[in-house]
């Protein structure tokens, strides 16, 4: 058993963990005829909350909840293996981003998330502003704008081969390649890194 | 055969839920179990870590790109399969994918999504996940998600698409 636990608590490969992902897909469509999506969930949670009479949040929430269930699922599945199946050696990074990194100011490479950006004591600072705030603002508004997220479009939409999930997964990539390689660097100096 | 049936449904969503049949209670826990099982996915295969987003859009490790071109190889094998052998959902119905509509949003939508994606590192499904892994502070990231989605549908109307 320990030897077990020994093994499933190193990461997991990508081969192993992109199949697994794949099969959510199957399993949620033979468990309740569901489309896989995760960003919908941020759409019940205002539809639910805070609709304010906006005719976007209007709509029948009760039947959706299997999706708040669902992502309710995935804090509690990371609960679980950070804290029973948590690698215990530092996360092996690529030494090109490690160094790259280490030049816009990141000094802390031992966990999965840097802590000089992603802890409480930067939440009322500019770097709070522009990691926590700023980031989750885009993150909400472009899935629902786009109708999806990885989810949705570059997994569940491609997988149905549908072209317009393939176009908003090549824009997703097209944001996150412009934000990392051009404005991240300027956008760190200029919250104090 | 059509792969994708159209979409009757009058709220487009990205999950779309076709089952005819209402679920509460008991019936809800298969998805907890589902998202718990893939929630330590995302936790073991590090797809939760702003690192692995990095790496991704430096294109310095394949890790992050293996990940979701095996999954979507596996969604595309296991689609063809359900629609071929005309596998019915476990309530007895037939399977249904609505049909995703080309709109502009797709467009800007997913690029201002792309930008928030390198900032945060992470997508709305790793979101959840960094919290459970005790990264509290990310439902600050979180809370500013569910008011970018607001700020999308108060002003849906008047934005291209």
């Amino acid at each position: 058993m320990n030897q077990f636990i020994d093994w499933i608590s190193q990461p997991w490969p990508w081969y192993v963990a992109g199949p697994m992902i794949g099969l959510t897909v199957p399993a949620l469509l033979i468990l309740g005829n569901k489309s896989f999506g995760i960003s919908s969930s941020l759409r019940h949670a205002c539809a639910i909350c805070i609709p304010a009479g906006i005719p976007f949040f209007n709509y029948n929430w009760r039947k959706e909840m299997w999706n708040l269930v669902f992502v309710l699922g995935v804090l509690i599945g990371g609960f679980v293996a950070t804290t029973f199946i948590s690698n215990p050696d530092e996360i092996v990074l690529a030494s090109k981003t490690q160094a790259d990194l280490t030049a816009l100011g990141i000094t802390d490479f031992s966990g999965l998330m840097p802590s000089d950006i992603f802890s409480w004591e930067n939440l009322f600072t500019a770097k709070g502003l522009v990691f926590f705030v700023l980031g989750g603002f885009l993150v909400g508004f472009g899935t629902r704008y786009a109708g999806g997220c990885t989810s949705g479009h570059a997994i569940m939409g491609i997988s149905s081969l549908q072209w317009p999930s393939l176009v908003a997964t090549i824009f997703f990539m097209l944001g996150g390649f412009l934000m990392t390689l051009v404005f991240l660097g300027p956008l760190m100096k200029l919250v104090g890194f | 055969m059509k792969v994708v049936e159209k979409n009757i449904q009058e709220v487009v969503c990205d999950a779309p839920n076709s089952q005819t049949t209402g679920e509460k209670g008991l019936a809800l826990v298969k998805y907890l179990i589902l998202g718990v099982l893939f929630g330590i996915v995302f936790v073991k295969a590090e797809i939760i870590s702003w690192f692995r987003i990095q790496e991704m859009f430096r294109l310095d490790s394949f890790h992050m790109y293996g990940v979701i071109g095996s999954a979507i190889v596996t969604g595309i094998i296991s689609i063809q399969l359900i629609k071929r052998l005309k596998i019915k959902s476990i309530a007895g119905e037939e399977i249904k994918i609505p049909k995703k509509e080309f709109r502009k949003g797709q467009i800007y939508g997913g690029f201002i999504f792309g930008l928030g994606w390198a900032i945060t590192g992470t997508c709305p499904g790793p979101l959840f996940a960094q919290i459970g892994s005790g990264f509290t502070v990310i439902i600050i990231t979180l809370l500013s998600a569910i008011a970018g989605t607001w700020v999308y549908g108060k002003f849906s109307d008047k934005l291209p698409n």
